[in-house]
């Protein structure tokens, strides 16, 4: 009888989840090891691959533009991931009270984060207009005379992490959901006890809230490695490869030199490195990660 | 002991919300602020969006249209086409909010409701796949597609999704984890079937959740650049992103500015609709179902 119960669920739950199977072995299994195969060959996508062994990946620590590309990804991710996320959570700090207008700000801030993509490349641009636009008017009004922005090697990136700022919205929304979860009667308690704000925030409300940041710090992580969408639209990876993009590099390797093989091999780099900082991040966060008894499921 | 008592007597909160009040005038100020920022470029971006196309090369940018040319509005559905655009990615995005929708719900279900063999292995595999970089399957997968001779059509945009997406397979399996049992318990005593429970009972009481995912798969298909730029060839089949990116290439020695932002406009409009509509179940579909 037991038996059979357990027989049942497993076969329901594989029918169910069959759409996600088979979609894995399609999508992601089988192009992930063919990227492997690929990453030891030379390959144009048109004729069939070569089998060169390890040269693609002696060619990448060789190649000036991978490493170009490797510190302008890594400066960007350095900045911009952390940044992020503190604007996320002092802006949910600061909604988490009872304030008037609290839909309002809740909303407008939200709102960025909804243009992402081409539509804010595009209103960027226009706002990092040296001559007409909107970044450098508002400089002129404490008297700052703005650089030209994305024409200049050395600001262009630094743009492109101030823009990123624009969308910390998206992690605000995660924030209030994790401080929501964060029992009045821990603070409360604690207030009595006559601890002030800042303890409270340090010793209940943060470690409430550390699995809403690991998890937003390790996607995080991932989407700033995957930049693409700022370098394609807004610099094509200029000026003088100041914006040369880890993705941006890995596309136009495959898709504009045709070199399929080099290509699959800087995405297997890319992989690893996306690994092993999620590797890292978890192992260094079991020690300061809270999780509730009962709430994993 | 006392002298605590006696400065902050337990019954009358008011003085503790004196005490509070600057604190909440100094955040008041500081959200106002902020939101003041934020929306400062969407507020250009629609009054740029009117400007002709002289005003909008005038420095410093005027706050509000001198003249309000709506014909910019026209003018890209012209110079664009982009009534093509719009219904190339209206239709992506369609298909792929229902598939992901469909298949999704499917998955996460199978995975709330059956302690299957092996279902927190499949589980962790599913989560891992949230990290994997879609550039690194990306070359596979245009290899394999284009040996489908899908090469230049909607479907390399589209079919994927009818296999489920991580992220909210994971965030719909934890919302079907917090319906009570009883429930399904009460079907099966009606002589329910598994898909039947599936429809009738999960699927009617998860709009939130459901509403979420449908946001999360609109807005992911309706700002995907990358993906139909690697599988669109031809311009009659571009979708808005491309179509726009292309706005900023070298064929104009001044950029159209005001065009750049009517684009942007019209980009966001089905979004802000979307989110106007379901904002509340959005919202509260992201709470529910926590992130943990």
């Amino acid at each position: 009888m037991i038996k059979s119960e357990s027989r049942r669920q497993t076969f329901y739950m594989y029918l169910f989840i069959s759409p996600w199977l088979i979609g894995f072995l399609i999508f992601a299994l089988y192009p992930i090891l063919s990227s492997l195969f690929y990453s030891f060959t030379d390959y144009d996508i048109i004729h069939p691959p070569k089998f060169i062994g390890l040269a693609n990946y002696t060619e990448m620590f060789h190649n000036e533009l991978f490493w170009r590309s490797v510190t302008v990804t890594l400066r960007y991710t350095f900045i911009s991931v952390p940044v992020q996320l503190l604007l996320g959570l002092g802006f949910a700090l600061l909604l988490h009270q009872t304030l008037p207008w609290r839909g309002f700000f809740r909303t407008a801030m939200y709102f960025p984060s909804m243009v992402s993509g081409v539509a804010m490349s595009l209103l960027w641009y226009w706002i990092f207009n040296p001559q007409i636009g909107l970044f450098n008017y508002m400089l002129s009004w404490f008297g700052i005379h703005g650089p030209a922005w994305l024409m200049n090697p050395d600001t262009a990136l630094y743009a492109l992490i101030i823009m990123s700022f624009w969308t910390a919205g998206s992690g605000m929304i995660l924030f209030l959901a994790g401080l929501q979860g964060v029992p009045a009667s821990l603070i409360e308690a604690a207030n009595l006890d006559g601890a002030g704000r800042f303890r409270i925030f340090l010793n209940i409300t943060l470690p409430m809230i550390s699995p809403v940041l690991l998890f937003q710090l390790i996607m995080g992580l991932i989407d700033s490695f995957q930049v693409f969408t700022q370098a394609f639209v807004m610099t094509q990876g200029g000026p003088n490869y100041s914006t040369w993009f880890y993705v941006y590099n890995l596309y136009t390797s495959a898709f504009k030199e045709y070199r399929a093989g080099y290509s699959s091999a800087l995405a297997w780099v890319l992989l690893i490195v996306v690994m092993l900082f999620t590797a890292v991040i978890m192992r260094l966060s079991r020690r300061y990660v809270h999780y509730e008894g009962g709430s994993q499921r | 002991m006392s002298t605590v008592k006696a400065t902050r007597p337990l019954g009358q909160p008011s003085r503790l919300r004196r005490r509070i009040k600057p604190v909440k005038i100094a955040s008041f100020t500081a959200l106002l602020i902020t939101t003041f920022l934020m929306l400062l470029p969407l507020f250009f971006m629609v009054s740029t969006s009117l400007k002709s196309k002289r005003e909008m090369l005038k420095f410093p940018p005027t706050f509000l249209p001198e003249s309000w040319a709506w014909s910019n509005y026209a003018d890209i559905f012209e110079t664009l086409q982009f009534g093509t655009l719009y219904k190339n990615s209206l239709i992506i995005a369609g298909f792929s909010v229902f598939g992901t929708l469909l298949s999704s719900a499917l998955v996460a279900y199978g995975f709330a409701r059956y302690r299957g063999r092996g279902n927190s292995f499949w589980f962790i595999l599913l989560l891992s796949t949230m990290m994997l970089p879609y550039p690194a399957i990306m070359i596979p997968q245009f290899v394999l597609f284009s040996q489908m001779q899908w090469i230049d059509t909607f479907l390399p945009l589209i079919v994927p999704a009818f296999f489920g997406s991580a992220y909210n397979i994971f965030l719909l399996r934890q919302f079907f984890s917090t319906l009570p049992e009883e429930l399904f318990d009460a079907g099966r005593i009606d002589g329910c079937g598994e898909l039947r429970m599936w429809r009738t009972i999960a699927l009617p009481l998860s709009a939130p959740a459901l509403a979420t995912v449908a946001i999360f798969a609109f807005i992911y298909s309706w700002n995907d650049l990358l993906t139909p730029v690697l599988y669109l060839s031809s311009s009659d089949k571009f979708t808005l992103p491309v179509g726009m990116a292309s706005l900023t290439s070298s064929r104009f020695r001044i950029p159209p500015w005001h065009l750049l932002m009517v684009a942007s406009v019209l980009a966001m409009v089905p979004i802000v609709t979307l989110f106007a509509i379901a904002q509340k179940q959005f919202v509260e579909g992201i709470v529910l179902t926590g992130i943990k």
